[in-house]
């Protein structure tokens, strides 16, 4: 019992970081692409690099630190921050798949930040240098977040390290392969996942920092991420379904 | 002149910092923030008060979706009033 509910709360603790990442990633590498194939592949790089420099350094300065804090407030915080940030990428989620909010289109993206490009004057490399820079940064940052907190929380701060190690490495194989067919990624249902499994640790954990009693402890989790995505479902066929009455209507 | 380009400096990350993680937990739905910070408090009073502890099971597990549900119901009123 308690090595499934160690397997199954791991399982999901991979899957989250791994999926979080992915799609942070791809959103990262079609600003990279879109960079690198207009103005210059060196100027691209060049950003990538440093921007992963700059987020190996966060990581260093802010890893360490977290060990310090007491495990109950940072259960509680990591918890809070899981929840808020899980429900705005399950609202987006929920609103794009029925319709509400345009889907998220890597093309759109790609075909704007080529424009962006082409219409700018000054120093094309610094400015390509800068566009790859902060794609990658503040993507990254995101990943940062995601991994340091949903790895500390659980204590498996190492392995959450290497999943999204795996994961960006895979981006960027696929990048390499697929380069400007990123919108053939299914964006929206990876969201979709990660926004369940997000809220799922945010429950756990802020229930955790608040000494709530949890029924079966680590079970929780897989528990609660198939009752959220029950819960989405629902909501989603809901939504579906009122708006084609309405149109009937 | 370099005490000064320091503290520019020292300001704009600070800021960028700052912004960060406005956009991370509120950006366009402060609904979300507040929502979560009252059913945090909530559970904490629960789990303060013996009796009404384990309420605490429920109350956080469907706080959070009728949270998410209240957001998107607010969302989808908003999109139809801008596009009436």
């Amino acid at each position: 019992m308690i090595a499934t509910a160690f397997h199954s709360s791991n399982l999901v603790l991979v899957s989250a970081v791994f999926l979080a990442c992915a799609v942070e990633m791809v959103e990262a590498l079609t600003i990279v692409v879109a960079v690198g194939s207009t103005r210059s592949w060196k100027s691209a790089f060049e950003g990538v690099a440093v921007a992963v420099l700059a987020l190996g350094a966060l990581v260093a300065v802010f890893g360490p630190a977290l060990v310090h804090v007491p495990l109950t407030t940072l259960r509680l915080v990591v918890g809070g921050v899981l929840l808020i940030f899980g429900l705005q990428w399950l609202r987006k989620a929920i609103l794009r798949s029925t319709g509400y909010k345009a889907k998220h289109d890597e093309d759109a993206i790609f075909a704007e930040t080529v424009a962006e490009l082409n219409s700018a004057t000054g120093d094309r490399d610094r400015l390509a240098f800068v566009m790859s820079f902060k794609g990658v940064f503040l993507e990254g940052l995101e990943v940062v977040v995601t991994v340091l907190t949903l790895g500390a929380s659980s204590h498996e701060l190492g392995l959450a390290t290497i999943t999204a190690a795996v994961a960006l490495t895979l981006v960027a194989i696929v990048g390499a392969i697929v380069a400007k067919q990123l919108s053939g990624v299914p964006e929206n249902a990876m969201k979709m996942a990660v926004g369940i499994m997000l809220v799922s640790y945010g429950t756990f954990w802020t229930g955790e920092g608040l000494k709530v009693s949890w029924p079966g402890n680590d079970v929780m989790i897989p528990v609660f991420v198939v009752l959220y995505a029950l819960f989405v479902w629902v909501v989603v066929a809901s939504l579906k379904t009122g708006e084609m009455k309405a149109e009937v209507a | 002149m370099a005490q000064d380009n320091q503290h520019s400096w020292a300001v704009r990350m600070l800021r960028g910092f700052g912004m960060f993680w406005w956009d991370f937990l509120i950006g366009d739905t402060p609904e979300l923030f507040v929502s979560t910070v009252v059913l945090i408090g909530i559970v904490a009073a629960l789990s303060l008060a013996g009796h009404w502890r384990w309420a605490s099971v429920i109350v956080l597990p469907l706080g959070a979706a009728l949270m998410l549900l209240g957001s998107v119901l607010k969302a989808i009123k908003a999109k139809k009033a801008s596009s009436s």
